[in-house]
């Protein structure tokens, strides 16, 4: 890195924040040596916010992060395995420019879509699991994404596994219509086949959660745990604003609002997400799995 | 007739609204429930219980309201987390007496407002969803108008999904589709054609089982022939056993 780039984060227009509002609320880590809280506004290293599970160290601040990374921090180390990674959407109903828009999303989050299912172990305790990505589409809910959750469930009840999701997403995927609608039909579905076998369902709720995906199996969970500060509900902000014409409290619609309102059972820091998931399992799964005493999952990791 | 002419029909104030149907299809056998028995009575879902040739069952519609007034005080169909627990409750309450359950649906989509968000919006639609999946009794869900996104929904997750000819049913409004895409909420013309959301197109998708003909005016031959059409389909559907019509319930959505 030359020292041009290094200096890249002082210029008050970076290119992230012409991509709209989003980009302007939410930055993502750029690849550089520093980077900026856009809370607290102060400069860390990069290296240290990697370290600290992509939280700010000075105020708690919970980067995004991409669904791989969430994967890697909350499993068992070399124990995910993924299903149905090579499913990919297509155009379903000839929506304009959506053809353009999947080819991009797959190009700048080198996945096939918005979310990530498989296998994975923590704490030594099975699970299965599905991790939305916020870098595909804003982790919206296309036909693909409502297959794969409904087969990670279908899965789980096949298995009598637990399931654990981290959703992001900015709700039902326009560009396929009603098709997107209807997978949260198929989803709670595949969610209640799940609960009624007796099984356990954690969600973990990360910002933002919004729209379909909040009105169906986001808050489906049995257990449901959020980020701090992560901006969940049905309706995003900007939309209320205009229904309402009025300006909205601050911290309407964060994880600490639910919370206070009886939406969420805790506010987990990303820090304390494995173990607190582990504690959870513990006490709805009889023993690790055989194959995961800490002897065997160095060996596994080979 | 284009596909926005189908969005200015669902929208027009003079049709007939889900207590129209009821009216005209039950009569006075209506019996209106209120309630969700948790924080309040939404205006926006009207429900209750009624005979139809002779059987109990229950009926559930989201209402716009037929005159300003009316809009005003059901929000303009637009319902609140307690309109959803309401419909569910009843539907609860459809299933313990085992009667079937007949959904009228017509709304641009649940509310968006901050007593909406405090309320749990996401989590009431996401229930209703659940549970409607394992509905031990049939579900029969009608869209007359607007079917707008998770608000609508949430009352359709059935056995089956019929359409008046000139309804809509989509994810997105027209116009907040074309200020998506094109920046601009007055090319809801073009994004209309875009969603697929006449019920010509969604029955080519597999999406509903039947479109009803709408009459050039509306006349007491729709809601007859409605009438008899509900009976008939909710005869068939008490003969299937609760396990095997929530199977065929999963398995209508699962396929999408």
């Amino acid at each position: 890195m030359n020292t041009k780039d290094i200096f890249n984060f002082l210029k008050p227009k970076n290119e992230l924040e012409n991509q709209g509002e989003f980009a302007e609320n939410h930055p993502y880590i750029p690849d550089e040596l520093w980077v900026k809280c856009p809370i607290c506004k102060n400069v860390i290293l990069s290296s240290d916010l990697v370290d600290n599970f992509k939280v700010c160290p000075k105020c708690g601040y919970h980067f995004r992060i991409a669904a791989r990374q969430r994967i890697e921090m909350t499993v068992d180390e070399g124990t995910f395995t993924e299903f149905d990674a090579d499913m990919t959407s297509s155009n379903i109903i000839d929506f304009p420019d959506y053809a353009r828009k999947l080819k991009n999303a797959k190009i700048n989050s080198g996945e096939n879509e918005s979310v990530i299912t498989g296998m994975a172990k923590i704490g030594g305790y099975d699970t299965v699991m599905a991790v939305m990505n916020s870098q595909f589409m804003m982790g919206s809910m296309g036909t693909v994404t409502g297959e794969k959750v409904t087969r990670a469930f279908e899965y789980a009840a096949e298995n009598q596994l637990p399931i654990i999701i981290f959703t992001v997403s900015g709700g039902a995927r326009m560009q396929e219509g009603i098709m997107s609608l209807m997978q949260m039909a198929k989803t709670s579905g595949a969610a209640k086949k799940h609960s009624d076998a007796g099984l356990l369902y954690i969600t973990v709720l990360t910002d933002p959660t919004t729209g379909g995906v909040t009105a169906s199996f986001a808050m489906e969970g049995d257990i449901i745990l959020a980020e701090p500060h992560a901006l969940i509900g049905f309706a995003g902000p900007r939309v209320i604003e205009q229904t309402i014409r009025q300006k909205l409290p601050k911290d309407f619609q964060s994880a600490e609002f639910l919370l206070e309102k009886g939406f969420v059972d805790a506010v987990v820091e990303r820090k304390d997400m494995k173990s607190s998931l582990a504690r959870i399992l513990s006490l709805h799964c009889s023993v690790p799995t055989k194959e995961s005493t800490k002897e065997d999952e160095d060996n596994e990791c080979i | 007739m284009s596909a926005y002419d189908c969005v200015t029909a669902a929208r027009a104030n003079n049709r007939p609204t889900s207590i129209d149907y009821i009216t005209r299809i039950f009569g006075d056998s209506f019996f209106e429930f209120h309630g969700d028995r948790r924080f309040a009575d939404d205006k926006a879902v009207v429900g209750g219980i009624a005979e139809l040739n002779g059987s109990p069952v229950t009926v559930i519609g989201l209402e716009k309201g037929r005159n300003l007034k009316e809009r005003m005080d059901r929000n303009f169909g637009a319902a609140h987390p307690e309109g959803y627990r309401k419909a569910l409750r009843l539907m609860k309450q459809a299933e313990k007496f085992k009667r079937p359950v007949i959904c009228f649906v017509d709304t641009a989509g649940a509310y968006c407002g901050i007593g909406a968000e405090e309320r749990g919006q996401g989590l009431a639609i996401a229930e209703n969803l659940m549970e409607m999946m394992t509905l031990r009794t049939p579900i029969l869900s009608i869209l007359i108008g607007e079917g707008g996104s998770g608000g609508a929904l949430a009352l359709a997750v059935a056995d089956e999904v019929w359409m008046l000819e000139n309804a809509i049913y989509s994810v997105i409004s027209p116009e907040g589709c074309a200020s998506i895409l094109w920046k601009d909420s007055g090319k809801a013309a073009e994004a209309s054609e875009c969603l697929k959301l006449t019920s010509k197109d969604l029955f080519k998708l597999g999406v509903i089982e039947r479109i009803i003909r709408e009459p050039k005016d509306v006349d007491s031959k729709l809601f007859d022939s409605l009438k008899n059409l509900i009976s008939e389909t909710l005869e068939k559907k008490k003969e299937l056993s609760p396990e095997r019509l929530i199977e065929l319930r999963y398995n209508r959505f699962r396929k999408f």
